[in-house]
């Protein structure tokens, strides 16, 4: 009596189906949901600083300063765009982040850089946003550094002298992601996010709505025991969550063009294997909450630390200890290992066991849980 | 099985939730192939009772044996041989009429033709042929009662419960529904009901009175009429509510 019995499991399964192929909102979450999110924060979440717009009050109008703003706009991290005479308007600018750099070229700068003497050019850069200031200080200086050196250049040259080499020099090669563009960082883990967010929704609704319109009552006085019900609910979801899997893959690698360098097929697996972890949890939240909007509150509280705390956007070595342990228990953590791990290193198993490990725990440590609680549910 | 068999056999049952005592020496025996009616307000133990000789609640104190399978120890065979029924009907309402039953076939554990068969009679005996492609979300309360019935019934239960089945129901879909489970009844399924209505529950061979979470009192209509020398039942459900008003031995407990 207590074995698990292939025709109740089965009646579970058809009835599942049946209600999530006539439940089209549900369809649409599942399937359009992630493909429109990751379109959507795909552009959005771009941390690559360029083009920020630039003003620039040039008190000396020559050749030698229109030089220096037109290797600023070169530099592509600024877009000297605005002209203006005076701090006044430059505050203006500014305030109204209308421009984020400020450049201001003085009188005698050409005077200056044709004669031997020294000139400075000012830089203000707004610094409420730490990452573009950086960004923006870095472009001027490399670009300041660079007409600076030229400038000596043609200065020693013009005495006759060899052109000078510069003693040491650092070369910079970038791996993995050599344009550093923040979309090939990004999109892997959006893939991530964005399958842990819909189908731990999908799931915590599915039971919490048999409970809310009294069907779970009804079942509990069946025969049918907690696994089959169970499992015959977890399996139309693993297979929507594969099939946006693939779906929200496609769309990373085909139309924003970044490709997983190492195996396809481990990264479905271990995709699986994460997707089996936030089952779990949709089930766990499913057995705690009573109605829709409590599942709906709880996997909020899932998402917001998965977000914060997870390396998703801040990346967890500068985090205090606290905060990294916090993240420690977000599952999502290992898996953006793995994810960025497989599609920008190319990397396998050798490097990722670690994560595989850890995230199995997780989901067999939370199906525990949560069968237990599930249980207790229906008795 | 022999007429004098016990369909429930209840001995002291009691069910308390921490200090609060839901239910509490409940003692009766039900034969085989009779209906009784549990009768009783709001709140005062009926669906506890219910549920505990469903198997799905865990009674606290004393014993009972529903169908010969003592409820503690065997619920599982139990549930596999009743049929339940509440009064929300709790039916898949993005499903269609014939979906659902064919859910509860296979949550049965109904195959092939015999669930096919079962199915047949089930919803010829109910009537319900020309509603099957319906999305139940779309029946009256009347219908959906029905196709709860028919659900009940698709195992042949030998035990039928239904927690007040006609709360909200129009009254000739009551009267259809009772007729069926008089039918029932006569073939030797045995009916456990409770219900608000007076002139249900005078149809029952057996009653029982449930008032906070005690049973008062057991026996059939004409003898409790009789006993406290009453003309109908609802005389008497009143004079049974201020009789015990009085005094909720639940809440002494509390005090």
């Amino acid at each position: 009596m207590k074995r698990f019995n292939w025709s109740r499991f089965m009646a579970i399964l058809i009835k599942e189906f049946r209600q999530i192929a006539r439940d089209k909102p549900s369809v649409i979450m599942a399937v359009g949901m992630p493909v429109i999110m990751l379109l959507l924060f795909g552009y959005a979440v771009n941390t690559d600083v360029d083009h920020m717009p630039t003003v620039v009050w040039d008190q000396s109008m020559s050749q030698d300063s229109r030089e220096v703003i037109s290797s600023l706009r070169n530099s592509t991290y600024l877009d000297p765009d605005f002209y203006v005479r005076g701090y006044d308007e430059i505050r203006g600018y500014l305030d109204s982040s209308s421009a984020r750099v400020a450049v201001i070229i003085p009188p005698d700068y050409g005077k200056q850089v044709q004669g031997n003497g020294n000139t400075a050019v000012q830089v203000l850069v707004d610094g409420s946003d730490p990452t573009a200031a950086r960004a923006a200080m870095s472009a001027v200086q490399t670009v300041g550094f660079n007409t600076g050196w030229e400038v000596q250049a043609e200065r020693l040259a013009q005495q006759g002298g060899q052109t000078p080499v510069l003693p040491v020099q650092v070369e910079t090669r970038v791996w993995y992601n050599p344009d550093m563009k923040s979309l090939v960082f990004n999109i892997p883990a959006l893939i991530g996010l964005i399958i842990q967010n819909v189908i731990a929704m999908l799931t915590a609704f599915s039971l919490v709505r048999e409970k809310e319109r009294g069907t779970l009552e009804q079942l509990v006085v069946t025969p049918v025991r907690p696994t089959e019900l169970m499992l015959g609910k977890l399996v139309p979801f693993v297979i929507i969550a594969f099939v946006s899997l693939m779906l929200i893959l496609s769309v990373g690698i085909f139309w924003f063009g970044v490709p997983p360098k190492g195996s396809f097929l481990l990264l479905i697996i271990l995709s699986m294997l994460f997707v089996t972890t936030v089952l779990a949890i949709g089930l766990l939240i499913s057995t705690i909450s009573q109605t829709q909007l409590q599942a709906m509150q709880m996997t909020i509280l899932l998402i917001l630390p998965s977000i914060l705390l997870s390396g998703f956007i801040f990346p967890r070595d500068t985090m205090p200890l606290l905060l990294k342990g916090l993240g420690g228990v977000v599952p999502l953590t290992y898996f953006l290992v793995i994810v960025r791990g497989i599609f920008l290193k190319g990397i396998g198993l050798e490097y990722l066991w670690k994560e595989t490990l850890v995230l199995a725990t997780f989901s067999f440590v939370l199906f525990f849980l949560a069968a237990k609680r599930f249980r207790k549910n229906l008795d | 099985m022999g007429k004098t068999e016990l369909a429930i056999d209840c001995q002291d049952l009691g069910k308390r939730f921490g200090n609060y005592t839901a239910v509490q020496g409940v003692t009766f025996q039900l034969p085989v192939g009779s209906i009784m009616g549990f009768v009783g307000p709001n709140g005062a133990g009926k669906t506890t009772t219910i549920r505990m000789l469903c198997g799905v609640l865990m009674p606290t104190e004393g014993h009972a044996t529903v169908l010969g399978f003592d409820v503690k120890t065997q619920p599982e065979e139990i549930k596999q041989h009743i049929g339940y029924m509440s009064q929300k009907f709790s039916l898949y309402e993005d499903l269609t009429v014939r979906e659902n039953i064919d859910f509860y076939a296979g949550i049965y554990n109904l195959t092939g033709v015999l669930a096919a068969e079962r199915k047949r009679q089930v919803i010829e005996r109910i009537g319900l042929n020309e509603r099957l492609p319906q999305l139940v979300h779309s029946l009256s309360g009347g219908w959906k009662q029905r196709v709860a019935l028919a659900c009940a019934l698709l195992h042949e239960p030998k035990l039928l419960v239904l927690d007040e089945p006609t709360a909200g129901v129009d009254p000739v879909s009551r009267r259809v529904f009772w007729q069926i489970i008089h039918t029932l009844a006569r073939e030797g399924m045995t009916i456990l009901v409770s219900t608000h209505y007076m002139d249900e529950a005078d149809t029952c061979d057996y009653l029982g009175f449930v008032f906070y979470g005690q049973l008062i009192a057991f026996g059939t209509p004409a003898e409790m009429k009789a006993k406290e020398n009453k003309a109908n039942l609802d005389d008497l459900f009143i004079h049974y509510v201020e009789r015990e008003a009085a005094d909720d031995p639940r809440n002494k407990g509390k005090r």
